[in-house]
């Protein structure tokens, strides 16, 4: 391929280059060229926010970026959320409170409230809305998937920043 | 869904940028947050031969605020206008309008300057451009100049920016004395474009009659305009409730409503109308110092 570009990026802390054509996005870059399948597709259209993953740390939509937009910058994935066995509180929320039922949407909807808490870590039952107003779930009315970022926000000391 | 090829280029300097543009002749096109084009491309509904990126370029992301008015950056996002609190009280209809575009993740990325460029016809930013008598900033092969906003939007997706231009920044003026600003819409809660959004200012006299008023629309026909007949209306007059009423029916005369699996024409000007009344009575309290009436 004649058409292609040298990126260097950082993902869940993991440095590497790479050759990529222009039009590849983002989501396709993470999923078919790292393997990183965490991150899904879902509407494709900026739409429906299962593609959310943190660039420098604020929430995007990855079907909509680029991969050549994302040379020199960082990337956290929904599988750089963990600490080894020690799941995000908001993924271990999501866990205890039912949070999900097919899961498509999850990572997602997990990336985009660990932003939140990350520059908010107590907000009110209305800026979590807000937040995840970027990202659809079909399944669960959202009920409990407020439920368990309000338990995840518990669980954080009021003012210290969470990893994203 | 994968865009067709194109070559991408991210120069360092505006200069660079314009001369790409030139060279391509019409077939680049400029790419900033990305948030409206890379839909386009995706959807194929566009096929640039190249995109230059802004993104290398410095200086192009900065919020200036000062005595004659408040200048924007090409690559401030959204989300960078919402953190900037100290705008809020004179550059109201900005900030509400910029908190109800999409959604957390747009915000993060796509940039005021962006929108306006790319002149969606449901996009929010270009209704508070009228309402703020916005100036466009523009850089060419020729050097600078200033775009009015009567100039600015000429019809769906076209602006009179020329393909081997770039959009520098925009700038508001600042709003006189005892003015105050909304933004209303009624939105499609799954893509959160207007249906119909209202960006109103009005400027009191001292005798708190109308001094002037000015209004954006978009989401309502096939570009957004200004709703010429409804300032007109109000010129001159106490902005009593039936005063705003009767302006704010004038809100579609002489404009093309557009229908479509949302809302038909009838039903959108029905919208158009009640935003409006509503986007008044807002500006009106905020520029009287007086509460801001209920929302419904």
């Amino acid at each position: 391929m004649a058409n292609t570009h040298r990126i260097t990026v950082t993902v869940n802390g993991v440095r590497s280059t790479h050759e990529v054509e222009p039009r590849l996005l983002l989501v396709y870059f993470l999923r078919d060229v790292l393997g990183l399948t965490g991150t899904h597709v879902g509407c494709d259209t900026t739409q429906c926010g299962a593609c959310t993953v943190h660039l420098n740390g604020k929430a995007v939509k990855s079907c909509t970026i680029l991969a050549v937009q994302a040379d020199g910058q960082e990337i956290t994935t929904i599988e750089g959320l963990a600490q080894g066995d020690r799941l995000h509180p908001v993924q271990e929320g999501f866990r205890l409170k039912h949070g999900l039922q097919c899961g498509y949407c999850t990572p997602g909807m997990i990336m985009s409230a660990a932003a939140l808490l990350a520059e908010n870590p107590r907000p009110t039952e209305a800026e979590i809305r807000r937040a995840i107003d970027g990202n659809l779930c079909r399944c669960t009315g959202y009920y409990n998937i407020v439920a368990a970022i309000q338990w995840a926000a518990e669980q954080l000391p009021a003012r210290t920043e969470v990893r994203s | 869904m994968i865009p067709a090829s194109f070559e991408y280029h991210a120069p360092t300097s505006l200069e660079e940028a314009i001369a790409l543009l030139r060279q391509y002749d019409g077939e680049a096109k400029v790419l900033a947050g990305g948030h409206s084009l890379l839909p386009m491309l995706k959807l194929r509904l566009l096929q640039p031969a190249a995109l230059v990126d802004l993104r290398r370029i410095p200086g192009l992301t900065y919020l200036q605020p000062g005595a004659d008015g408040l200048t924007i950056g090409a690559l401030t996002t959204y989300a960078d206008i919402e953190r900037a609190t100290a705008l809020a009280p004179q550059y109201r209809v900005l900030t509400e309008a910029v908190a109800l575009v999409a959604d957390v993740q747009v915000r993060n990325r796509g940039t005021l300057c962006g929108s306006l460029a790319h002149a969606d016809p449901a996009g929010d930013p270009p209704a508070v451009a009228f309402a703020l008598d916005a100036t466009f900033r523009v850089q060419g092969p020729a050097g600078q100049r200033e775009i009015g906003v009567d100039e600015w939007f000429v019809d769906t997706l076209q602006t009179a920016l020329a393909p081997d231009e770039v959009l520098t920044a925009v700038h508001f003026p600042a709003p006189p004395p005892r003015s105050g600003s909304a933004y209303r819409k009624f939105e499609q809660p799954a893509s959160h474009y207007a249906l119909v959004g209202i960006a109103a200012l009005v400027t009191l006299a001292e005798d708190g009659t109308v001094a002037r008023c000015r209004m954006g629309v978009t989401g309502v026909g096939p570009v957004a305009y200004r709703a010429r007949a409804v300032e007109a209306a109000l010129q001159g007059r106490r902005p009593d409730a039936a005063a705003l009423r009767e302006a704010a029916a004038l809100v579609t005369e002489g404009v093309e409503v557009l229908g479509d699996l949302y809302a038909s024409p009838p039903y959108r000007r029905h919208l158009a109308q009640v935003y409006a009344q509503r986007a008044l009575a807002a500006a009106v309290a905020r520029a009287a110092g007086q509460p801001e009436p209920p929302e419904p």
